[in-house]
């Protein structure tokens, strides 16, 4: 209350502002707060919806980060007292979901064996464990099939040879006298009501999930169905069980125990097919240094990345900066043409124009080779070299025009007495250049300069589109080529181009690494540009 | 203004969340419940949800139309690219997402089944009026996992008005192509980074298989592609290459045009090529031996996945069994895809078309591709090789010795 107050000391004590204007939406009732009330009951029914969506998902983490956005926007923008968050929560909130969550599950991701055969939780690879285990019984007749409903107990009756049997989960099969079978199918039980078609689809999974034993003898198997009009003899080779978190093998005996990789495992080291996801530590780091198949070409491509994210900055940027330069003079005519023609690389999209290139430098297919080099099989992107400069060509026609535009821009905004005063003082036009257009400049793109090389580090688009990091380095024992990128090594080695296992652990651990180096170069480069500020 | 932001950070946030809640599969809906569910009895049969890509979503609806009567249950088909059915469905079983039934080819099976995300099907006496290589390609360690549709192999496709008579062998295949005077003897597929399903056929004629096979069809992951076989195999890869016969510049477009044009009597290819080949007078033959055994093209068998964790399992199989194994569906997915069909009758129905015929009898030789998840090891490293030796970028025993390890390597890190 004490806010309240003081405002009205101060509209008392004559202050000019007015006192509609410092009075905050909140309390009163203005078209303005009406327009808010409205909007944040669009926030509020969305973000509800997501936490009922999130409830019915079981995704309880999900739904915790909701209900607490939620709050925290409601307080933010009822509240008077939280000026300065209004402003910040939508960019905090969109932090929170893109920039925390993403790396934070990446480096949850990272520290556990989530990939092929470790898909999922352990009571789901239970689950598959004993549907992949219980079989038909060789040779054992399929049985016409009923469900069969008593006072909401549920039955099945097989018509065995002329005979019906009946029985349930906890009553073995037994033959039902009066029943009536017409054309081969039960119509009729005593003492059961024989359940139409709807009624067993309203009841699946209790359908499926019903085992009816042959006998008393378990060893005889169960009937069981899985369309409810055929009945077979199946046995479970596998049990699990629940108390001591053991599989035994019901033929062999043998006891299988989870193991710390996530996997079922019998004291002879063999292991159950299906596995799941666990927390492994630091495992995936190591494998991703210490694994000899991958350090080795690990560097090569560590420095093939560099070098193509660097050479990709300083070609473009200079052929951006030669030709800003000499379309920003004056003299040259049609410069809005050019400027405009110039953009159209620009307004391709990247992984299209990629494409492209590929086709047009097809060894022998290719435009360029078959049309403006006559015919002559220059092996542009299957040759380890060739490859390299293809690409950095590619990405030097596909990048000038960004930078261009940036340095067409930071051209026309250095103020014009500045270059009047050096020419007053005498200087020529390079030394103009040299000390004062160039470092103004450069305060300007230098931050831009650094983002590209990150945005290059990581240019995926390209290496997958024009070479798919082709072609393949002979001397490797994994499949990485002479120009992939450490972007493109990941997505390949880690299988998520669908030729090897998938392993998202080692990819999130690979692209922790990358980042981390991401990071540090920017870093020192940032702190580099600082003294460039010093110009100013 | 600042509303505006506010406004769009609360959209942005929901989406972004309802997104990580895995509400996306219903983004991917791009097609709505086939037509016949409105005439059904009212949707008290629950829904049946389907992934289908394009050329195959009529005929899954056809066939749905029928079930729909039957059973008052919605059949509802969710279009999806091909290539991307695999990772999605591996990605959104375990979440409790995904469909109850989803198209797929059998060399998934190994994935799928290691990731416990398909359930096994019981086929019944009616696992017997399939293809045999149908059942055995969906069969792992006993049980059925997928109920197929169409089985699809390769062959050597002929124009008849450039080559009279079928080829017994390699050489007789180049030299009638080289008589033809064609500007292609033969055309084959081997691309950049090579094809080794097409090239397969010509390797097992050299009696060079990629794994070992069991005596009931299955592949156990015993490697059997090195040795001298394998060796003879990369040496005749590299004379072909260097005699030109072999390309690395002959992509699957490239050869598909030129065979259309006429620039060849032979391609080696599937029966995906015929709808390119319009207007040509076509006849399929086995594939001729290079090294002197059969020549045993990949038998791909396509068929339907159910979810392990659907929730209506009954209807999911009681809709494959009883009604996509008849002959009329089988049939209509043959019209939309061109494959032979699975069903035994359905494939005798279809062999009235002579093309379907030739592949289905060069089919009697195939071999099903491996399932077992060991393969995906194999692709890597075994096209590349190919390429490389036939390019002559490398030497042939020496590169097809280290692929050998290089893969053996891989499966013992995996």
């Amino acid at each position: 209350m004490s806010a309240r107050t003081e405002v009205e000391r101060r509209t008392e004590a004559g202050r000019p502002t007015p006192p509609v204007s410092r009075s905050s939406h909140a309390r009163t009732f203005s078209r303005g707060f009406a327009a808010k009330v409205v909007l944040m009951a669009l926030v509020n029914a969305l973000g509800v919806y997501v936490i009922l969506a999130a409830w019915a998902a079981e995704s309880y983490g999900v739904l915790a980060a909701m209900v607490a956005l939620v709050v925290a926007a409601d307080y933010v923008y009822f509240s008077r007292r939280t000026l300065p968050l209004k402003y910040l929560l939508p960019g905090l909130a969109f932090l929170l979901v893109y920039q925390v969550f993403v790396v934070a599950y990446t480096g949850y991701v990272a520290l556990t064996n989530y990939g092929d055969g470790h898909n999922s939780t352990k009571e789901d690879a239970v689950e598959a464990l004993l549907i992949q285990n219980e079989r038909r019984v060789e040779g054992s007749a399929a049985y016409p099939l009923v469900v069969l409903d008593d006072g909401g107990e549920l039955a099945f009756a097989i018509a065995d040879d002329g005979e019906v049997r009946v029985g349930r989960a906890e009553t073995p099969l037994e033959t039902a006298e009066e029943a009536v079978v017409s054309d081969g199918v039960i119509t009729e039980v005593p003492g059961y009501e024989v359940l139409p078609r709807q009624a067993v689809l309203e009841r699946q999974a209790e359908v499926t999930a019903l085992r009816v034993p042959v006998s008393d003898d378990p060893a005889d198997g169960s009937i069981r169905t899985q369309d409810a009009r055929n009945g077979y003899v199946f046995v479970s080779t596998l049990a699990y069980d629940e108390a001591a978190d053991t599989m035994t093998d019901t033929l062999t005996g043998t006891v299988y125990t989870p193991n710390d990789e996530g996997m079922f495992e019998a004291p002879d080291g063999t292991t159950l097919p299906v596995g799941w996801k666990v927390f492994v530590g630091l495992e995936n780091f190591a494998t991703a240094f210490g694994d000899a198949r991958y350090s080795g070409p690990f560097l090569q491509v560590l420095l093939w990345t560099l070098a193509f994210a660097v050479l990709s900055v300083v070609t473009t940027f200079l052929l951006g900066l030669f030709l800003a330069m000499v379309f920003n003079d004056e003299r040259v005519r049609g410069r809005k043409i050019y400027r405009t023609l110039l953009i159209l690389p620009y307004a391709f999209p990247g992984f299209l124009a990629a494409l492209l290139w590929s086709g047009l430098l097809n060894r022998r297919f290719g435009f360029i080779n078959s049309v403006l080099l006559g015919g002559a099989e220059i092996p542009w992107l299957t040759d380890p070299w060739l490859a390299k400069l293809s690409v950095l060509g590619v990405n030097l026609w596909l990048g000038f025009p960004y930078m261009f535009l940036i340095c067409t821009g930071a051209l026309q905004s250095i103020p014009k007495d500045v270059l009047e005063a050096a020419k007053i003082d005498g200087a020529s036009r390079f030394r103009t250049w040299r000390s004062v257009v160039l470092p103004l400049l450069m305060v300007s793109t230098a931050p831009l300069l650094i983002s590209s090389f990150a945005f290059n580090f990581n240019n995926f688009n390209l290496i997958y589109m024009l070479t798919g990091g082709g072609p393949r380095m002979a001397d490797a024992s994994v499949p990485i080529g002479h120009t992939d990128i450490l972007i493109s090594m990941v997505y390949s080695i880690s299988g998520l181009d669908g030729t090897a296992d998938k392993n998202y652990g080692l990819a999130s651990a690979l692209s922790i690494v990358i980042f981390l180096i991401v990071a540090t170069i920017s870093v020192i480069s940032f702190r580099r540009t600082r003294s460039l500020e010093e110009i100013n | 203004m600042r509303r505006s932001i506010t406004l769009a950070a609360a959209v942005g946030m929901t989406m972004a969340l309802a997104a990580c809640g895995g509400e996306t599969p219903e983004a991917d809906t791009t097609a709505e419940p086939a037509a016949g569910a409105t005439s059904a009895p009212a949707g008290d049969g629950g829904t049946l949800t389907i992934w289908t890509d394009e050329t195959r979503q009529e005929a899954v609806e056809a066939a749905a139309t029928a079930f729909e009567e039957e059973t008052g249950a919605t059949v509802a088909t969710v279009l999806k690219n091909f290539e991307d059915i695999r990772a999605d469905f591996l990605a959104q079983v375990p979440t409790g997402e995904g469909p109850d039934i989803t198209v797929g080819a059998h060399d998934w099976l190994g994935e799928m089944t290691a990731n416990g995300v398909v359930a096994p099907i019981e086929l019944g006496d009616k696992a017997s009026e399939f293809e045999t290589v149908a059942i055995e390609a969906f069969t792992q360690d006993g049980q059925v996992y997928g109920l197929p549709y169409a089985v699809e192999n390769i062959g050597l496709i002929r124009n008849t008005a450039l080559a009279a008579e079928a080829p017994a062998t390699w050489d007789d295949a180049v030299a009638a192509g080289q008589a033809a005077g064609t500007k292609y003897p033969l055309l084959i597929q081997v691309s950049e980074e090579g094809d080794p399903y097409t090239m397969y056929p010509l390797q097992t004629s050299f009696g060079a298989p990629v794994f070992v096979q069991n005596e009931d069809g299955s592949y156990s992951p015993e490697l059997a592609l090195g040795g001298e076989p394998g060796n003879a195999f990369a040496q005749w890869l590299a004379e072909q290459g260097q005699a030109g016969t072999l390309d690395t510049a002959i992509t699957y477009d490239i050869a598909v045009e030129a065979f259309a044009n006429g620039e060849s009597p032979f391609i080696i290819g599937g029966p995906w090529m015929i709808a390119s080949f319009e207007g040509l007078d076509l006849a399929v033959d086995p594939i001729p031996s290079a090294g002197g055994e059969p020549a045993q093209p990949f038998a791909g068998v396509q068929g339907f996945y159910v979810n392990a964790k659907s929730e209506n399992a009954l209807l999911a199989n009681d809709f494959l069994v009883n009604f996509m194994s008849t002959e009329e569906a089988q049939l209509a997915l043959y019209e939309a895809g061109d494959r032979p069909p699975a069903l035994v009758a359905a494939a005798d129905t279809a062999s009235s078309d002579p093309v379907t015929a030739g592949f289905r009898e060069v089919g009697t030789d195939a071999v099903p591709m491996p399932s077992i998840p060991e393969m995906g090891a194999v692709w890597n490293f075994w096209g590349v090789t190919e390429a490389a030796i036939v390019s002559g970028s490398q030497e042939p025993v020496a590169a097809w010795e280290k692929m050998v390890s290089d893969i053996q390597g891989a499966l013992d890190a995996a």
